[in-house]
């Protein structure tokens, strides 16, 4: 992965930078230490590191905005980062440029219970959120694996998911307002606590942007009161592909689980000797649906779920008895990336979405990729919406074998793509995904999203390099060439 | 002379946009006409901001057809310019449906029809919108022909799917400035097995806006929660809602029928104290929401009508300061954030200046003047004005899509 060349002329100016960056924050709020950049060199995506040219951890808004603004004019590059959770280097430091940090953006500003939601600062955890709220029988849905690190300014960075999304949506369902900086300094607030933002839906476009198009301050996040009660089941299966026709038969009889997911059999083993929650080694397919609600539709549900799977000839069926056991069938699965990664020194972690009935041939192609390429694969899946989160396993220090587990994982994703998937559900482009973006969009499709990005940030400072393979000059963007003349013929019946 | 042209392909929409930018002449994007008078009028004598006049309709009445349903996967791919009711008729066979239950907003013009296009392009959602979300949230994926004359995709035929900028949300509730959409796939749902409604009588707009909060707070997943005052109420076609002669609250509860069941008789429990309760059955309720969703009060007539997105909370405060200026009869939907306000005699700003200032100082939020007539609409924001830098912002945003504006001009606002 090739990241653009740094600019020599703000590399000589990084004295002159640090300088103007202690006008506007606290000189402990500006590092350049080589040591101390370390910290920031890579984010969940280890494989790619870089130290920034400076890290600045600005405390208010206004800081941010001069910040902003300073780089605009001096044709400074940012890139923000909130917890460095991202696993496709959507935080990955810029050598010419400066790190922003929002870790100093950690309040919960207010909860409005009568109207569902809390304003919050970006550096605030997911998990903290719903405990701030908990006490009152609410919480924040969206649940992403990370979610005891990970901020929620990163969450609507890269949209993030987690188990509860197929029932209770994405971070893009789940928020009501934005405060943003663009790099010009500009405050805006985009929705509030009203529903549907006015004007175009920036609130959506912004969310899942990967920093590239404003700096996230502040976010409104909707809050839900919590379901009564929730069981788990546990289903095993002879093969993935079972597991998956027990999924559909499950959506088609109407049920929509609070969550469903789904591990192969390489998956189960090594969550099974990780954690020993008395998974059942010998299946081919392990399927985890919970049912959330009241407990008389819990109750109801779960009758209708294990008739399903006994009808589809699982091997074994076992409900959840109590809230202990519910947290043990999850515990194998919440650990699945330690526990491949015991068995491996090191392993890479896909993020492709597909339509769920392609399963068994992408189950089919990626066992004969895993021959070809000669690297183990293990498979955890969104079972309910077709995320799959394959793990490759490779030991870097081997030569050609970090090179041979990214090929064999941008095979996969071409392969997501083939079938009528995408290259990412959940962990974002980044870097990461950022070469493979042409093998789902067009030159066409992808120059019209960078004009976006160019109504945004017109001087492309913001975390260039990331999600866009090719970057080109806005000016260059917005020509056009126009066919001039006449709407020929237009009484002719053929529109 | 201003012709109707009616594509029948993407290509044909591309060839046309590029024609008109040739000529440099405006468009007026629609699919069925149904929703025409909604937003700023951009055809006839008052030109556009250029002073330019517009050159053809664009019709996207023949790109009709579904062309992907695949029930156990939920999802649902159409052209642009398929009736919403042939979406939800193919999709009942299956029990399934649209779960951010599009209203039929051009009942209020009186008209009928309208397309999935349509519903997209003005972010179309129903009661259900504060539980299940609008139609923004269940859009998966488009393809359009940009105001340049390039055909061009966002997005996909899966749930989760972050790769890339989300323009298909930025195109839901666009209004055809950017592009005009060829391919819409949306996300569909189980219906649910069982629909009851709990009605609250005879409250007033204060305790009705608490009933709806604790309802909505409480574990019991409310999926509509609606305040009819009398006048309104008395009109509905729902004999066990029109005979109470009161004003009613409406609070509706779905799911599977032993969940239902059990927390109605929780939910009743819970809203007692408000006051005396009765309850609709499976029949009267589906008639009354689709009432509420389509604004049925508010359709055989001809006042000023005003819909605005509000703090839930402060919409009886929001009521009460406007109709110190204007009179005029208010329903309450979303748990009250939603508020169509009728206004019984308007002013030349058809009350803009009032209502936004009350929204502005009660919470933010916005108001859209859905009917006015023609002059009105040409003289009034239509849409919520937006702050200096925002607006800026959606300028730029409309300008990276269409950089010669000739993709339903000042339909939004007046420049964009």
């Amino acid at each position: 992965m090739k990241m653009p060349d740094p600019d020599k002329t703000i590399l000589a100016k990084r004295n002159e930078i640090i300088g103007a960056m202690n006008k506007i924050v606290k000189k402990d709020n500006v590092i350049v230490e080589k040591k101390k950049l370390a910290v920031y060199e890579s984010d969940g995506l280890t494989a790619y590191k870089q130290l920034p040219l400076i890290v600045v951890l600005p405390e208010t808004v206004e800081q941010i905005s001069s910040v902003l603004s300073y780089c605009h004019q001096n044709n400074v590059k940012i890139v923000p980062r909130g917890a460095g959770t991202s696993l496709s280097g959507g935080a990955l430091p810029l050598a010419d440029g400066i790190t922003l940090g929002l870790g100093k953006f950690n309040q919960v500003l207010e909860v409005d219970y009568d109207n569902r939601c809390a304003r919050v600062q970006p550096g605030v955890t997911n998990l903290a959120i719903s405990k701030a709220v908990e006490g009152n029988g609410f919480y924040y849905a969206p649940d992403p694996s990370s979610q005891i690190a990970c901020t929620i300014g990163g969450n609507v960075a890269e949209n993030s998911g987690g188990v509860h999304c197929l029932k209770y949506g994405l971070t893009t369902n789940n928020i009501l307002g934005l405060e943003i900086v663009l790099t010009d300094g500009e405050i805006l607030r985009l929705g509030g606590k009203h529903m549907d933002s006015e004007g175009y839906d920036l609130l959506g476009l912004m969310t899942g942007s990967e920093g590239l198009l404003g700096v996230i301050t502040e976010v409104t996040v909707r809050i839900l009161p919590k379901p009564t009660t929730a069981t788990a089941l546990m289903v095993s299966f002879n093969s993935s592909e079972a597991g998956g026709k027990c999924v559909a038969n499950i959506i088609s009889a109407g049920i929509i689980p609070g969550g469903m997911e789904m591990m192969d059999g390489p998956a189960i083993a090594a969550a099974e000797a990780f954690v020993q929650v008395g998974y059942p080694v010998d299946v081919g397919a392990l399927l985890l649906v919970e049912l959330d609600g009241p407990p008389e539709e819990v109750d109801y549900l779960i009758e209708k779920v294990s008739s399903i799977a006994e009808a589809l000839d699982a091997i074994s069926v076992r409900v959840s008895e109590n809230e202990m056991e519910r947290e043990s069938f999850w515990a194998g699965r919440k650990a699945a990336f330690p526990a491949i990664g015991r068995m491996t020194p090191d392993y890479y972690c896909m993020d492709g979405t597909i339509p769920r009935n392609k399963l068994p041939y992408v189950l089919e192609s990626m066992d004969d990729m895993s021959k070809k390429y000669d690297l183990r694969v293990a498979n955890v899946f969104h079972a309910g919406d077709g995320n799959l989160h394959p793990l490759i396993m490779y030991d870097a220090n081997i030569p050609g074998e970090l090179e041979r587990a990214e090929n064999f994982g941008a095979d996969i994703l071409r392969l997501c793509v083939e079938v009528g998937g995408v290259l990412t559900g959940e962990h974002g482009v980044g870097v990461e995904k950022r070469d493979l973006m042409g093998e789902m969009f067009s030159e066409i499709d992808l120059n019209q999203q960078q004009r976006v990005k160019c109504a945004f940030d017109p001087e492309q400072i913001l975390n260039p390099g990331k999600v866009f393979p090719t970057l080109h000059r806005c000016a260059e963007l917005g020509r056009m060439h126009i066919n001039r003349g006449k709407l020929p013929f237009p009484d002719l019946p053929r529109f | 002379m201003t012709k109707v042209l009616k594509p029948e392909n993407p290509n044909q929409v591309s060839e046309i946009i590029e024609w008109s930018l040739g000529d440099e002449l405006p468009l007026d994007i629609a699919g069925t006409n149904t929703k025409r008078n909604l937003g700023r009028p951009i055809l006839g004598k008052y030109g556009d901001a250029d002073n330019r006049v517009i050159g053809h309709t664009l019709e996207l009445s023949q790109l009709n057809g579904i062309l992907l349903y695949e029930p156990e996967e939920l999802v649902l791919t159409a052209e642009a310019g398929t009736p919403i009711s042939d979406i939800e008729a193919a999709i009942a066979v299956n029990r399934q449906q649209l779960a951010f239950e599009p209203m039929n907003l051009e009942r209020l013009y009186g008209t009928e029809g309208g397309t999935l296009g349509g519903v997209i392009s003005c972010n179309l959602s129903g009661p259900r919108r504060f539980k299940s979300g609008a139609a923004r949230d269940h859009i998966l994926g488009i393809k359009g022909v940009s105001g340049r004359g390039e055909l061009f995709k966002s997005g996909g035929r899966v749930v989760k799917n972050v790769t890339g900028y989300d323009l298909s949300k930025l195109m839901t509730g666009s209004y055809g400035t950017l592009a005009a959409l060829t391919e819409i796939t949306i996300k569909v749902l189980p219906s649910p097995e069982d629909t009851r409604t709990l009605i609250l009588i005879g409250l007033d707009d204060e305790l009705a806006q608490q009933a709806m909060t604790a309802a909505i707070n409480s574990s019991h997943e409310v999926s509509g929660a609606v305040h009819l005052p009398l006048t309104l109420a008395i009109q509905s076609s729902v004999a066990n809602i029109s005979s109470s002669q009161t004003a009613i609250t409406g609070l509706r509860l779905e799911g599977f029928g032993p969940s239902v069941d059990a927390r109605i008789e929780a939910l009743r429990i819970n809203l007692k104290k408000y006051g005396d309760l009765e309850e609709l059955d499976r029949e009267d309720s589906v008639v009354f929401w689709s009432e509420v969703r389509d604004v049925r009060p508010f359709q055989k007539e001809n006042r000023v009508l005003w819909r605005m997105s509000v703090t839930p909370s402060l919409s009886p405060l929001i009521v009460k300061n406007i109709r110190s200026e204007y009179e005029g009869e208010a329903f309450y939907d979303w748990g009250g954030g939603l508020i169509w306000y009728s206004m019984n005699q308007s002013s030349e700003d058809c009350g803009a200046q009032k209502v936004r200032s009350t929204i502005q100082n009660n919470g933010g939020g916005h108001a859209t003047l859905i009917r006015a007539d023609d002059i009105s609409r040409s003289q009034v924001e239509v849409f919520q004005p937006q702050p200096k830098a925002l607006a800026a912002l959606s300028s730029r945003v409309k300008k990276s899509f269409d950089p010669k504006r000739i993709m339903n001009p000042d339909r939004m606002y007046l420049g964009v």
